[in-house]
């Protein structure tokens, strides 16, 4: 069944958005967008500290928690994670899981010492690639770290199998290029790592429609994660299902009752 | 302490704060602990799960609760036990050979067989026969694993209902008896239909205890 994600991207625990990771503009409170996905359908959701790296700091675990005491999905927390203990840092905030991107790069070692003490199903290696020539997808794709800003010269395919071998239990795979474009997946990025590894594959960047992220189911991608075309309240998460279950994609159905109030 | 508990065995480093989020928007106040005369005198116990099959059966059995999880579970008190805490109760588990598991449930764990992908992230189909007065009912559940239990008609044969999933093949989706309720998914994060399975374990708990205060036009209270 397709997994739709939202993804709050967080900066000074506010949710900010840009462009190919840079230009970042303010799009709200994120228990008040986190409640607001769940309430339209979200089959998990994304929260990554895009300040947490670049500034140099680890990840404030308050937004963290104050999602978790709110949400009931399952919630993927990412961004200046370093050692192993800044994972059980979040997982004991209330995250499920833990992406990893810049830290696994610089030491892959970090991924399997998270797997060995969190688990597979908590390790997720966040991937941000950039095509070395933007209309050859052919040419390859490399590894860009630090919120964009280092291109590392890594091949990402390669990376993807290396890290899926160093204990990632699922690929987070972000299109550098296409990131806040609306342009759509990089459909040959993700069809590259879908055929490299094994794990589940999250696609992200470039989402506007329904269609694009149909054809990312297509190329091999479990779930979709997507941020602008929900923040900007262009669309919903349930009305992006309906158009993909029209596209003949497997979406979960809303659930429409209501838990009780705690009153205690 | 005199008010109906609900204690989280804390066994270490487990998807503990979801669950705890989860109870405490269903107005109850769980503990966290590992402290066996806590375990045993709670009105409900949780048994999370995250991590390998080892780590589990050694970490609960280095805390000395495994007896009075097991003990709990046979005696259909009220237990809730999560993805790995599911795995802990049966037979045994493909992923430590030789290790024996709490043996409650009759059935062993296997690796998923035919998954497109593993692990298994993601909501499947709850497939269980209607029965309003049950606590697991159809719906969409959330899974993360590997690993899960194979059906067998043991388990039937030894009273417990049964909810079947597909990936790749067909598992134990969760198993009841009684106040006891053993679920591969996560019910804390399966959104609101999780959040009801939950409050329904709960009520049944509360219910079952004549000091309870678990009724009310204005809610229900747990604490």
């Amino acid at each position: 069944m397709t997994r739709i994600i939202p993804c709050l991207d967080v900066s000074s625990g506010r949710v900010v958005k840009g462009i190919k990771f840079q230009d970042l503009r303010d799009a709200g409170d994120p228990v008040e967008c986190a409640m607001r996905y769940e309430e339209q359908g979200a089959d998990e959701l994304c929260l990554l500290d895009v300040s947490a790296t670049p500034e140099g700091r680890a990840n404030g675990t308050e937004t963290v928690a104050a999602v978790r005491r709110a949400l009931g999905i399952p919630l993927t927390v990412g961004g200046g994670v370093r050692r192993v203990e800044d994972a059980e840092r979040l997982l004991a905030a209330g995250a499920d899981k833990v992406a990893v991107n810049s830290a696994a790069v610089d030491r892959p070692a970090l991924l399997t010492e998270i797997q060995a003490r969190l688990g597979a199903q908590c390790t997720i290696l966040a991937l941000d690639a950039a095509r070395l020539d933007a209309n050859d997808p052919s040419r390859g794709w490399e590894v860009v770290v630090h919120g964009g800003r280092t291109r590392t010269g890594v091949d990402a395919v390669q990376w993807a199998r290396d890290a899926v071998a160093a204990g990632a239990g699922e690929l987070l795979a972000t299109s550098w290029d296409r990131d806040g474009t609306g342009e759509g997946y990089d459909i040959e990025l993700l069809a590259a790592l879908g055929a490299a590894v094994s794990v589940p594959i999250i696609a992200s960047g470039g989402a506007k429609s329904a269609a694009h992220m149909a054809r990312a189911l297509d190329a091999g991608a479990s779930a979709v994660l997507a941020a602008s075309i929900f923040h900007d309240a262009e669309t919903t998460v349930g009305a992006v299902k309906q158009d993909l279950a029209r596209l003949g994609a497997t979406v979960r159905a809303p659930f429409a009752v209501t838990t009780t109030t705690p009153q205690s | 302490m005199s008010a109906p508990t609900v204690a989280i065995a804390a066994t270490g480093v487990a998807n503990v704060a979801s669950v705890k989020a989860c109870l405490e928007r269903l107005g109850a106040e769980p503990l966290l602990t590992l402290d066996p005369v806590v375990l045993e005198n709670a009105r409900a116990v949780v048994l999370p799960g995250v991590g390998a099959f080892a780590a589990g059966v050694e970490a609960l059995n280095r805390a000395g609760v495994a007896d009075l999880l097991v003990a709990r579970a046979r005696e259909g008190r009220a237990l809730l036990s999560i993805c790995l805490g599911m795995q802990l109760l049966a037979t045994s588990s493909e992923e430590a050979p030789g290790l024996k598991g709490l043996g409650v449930l009759h059935a062993p764990v296997e690796r998923l067989r035919g998954a497109p992908r593993l692990p298994h992230f993601g909501w499947n189909a709850v497939e269980v026969e209607d029965n309003p007065s049950a606590l697991l009912r159809r719906g969409e559940a959330y899974f993360a694993h590997t690993y899960a239990m194979t059906p067998s008609e043991t388990l039937e044969a030894n009273g417990w209902r049964v909810a079947r999933a597909t990936e790749g093949s067909t598992f134990v989706a969760a198993v009841e008896r009684g106040g006891t309720l053993a679920c591969q998914f996560h019910p804390e994060l399966s959104g609101a239909w999780g959040a009801a399975l939950v409050q329904r374990w709960l009520q049944r708990a509360f219910d079952e205890d004549p000091s309870s205060r678990a009724i009310g036009a204005g809610g229900l209270s747990w604490s």
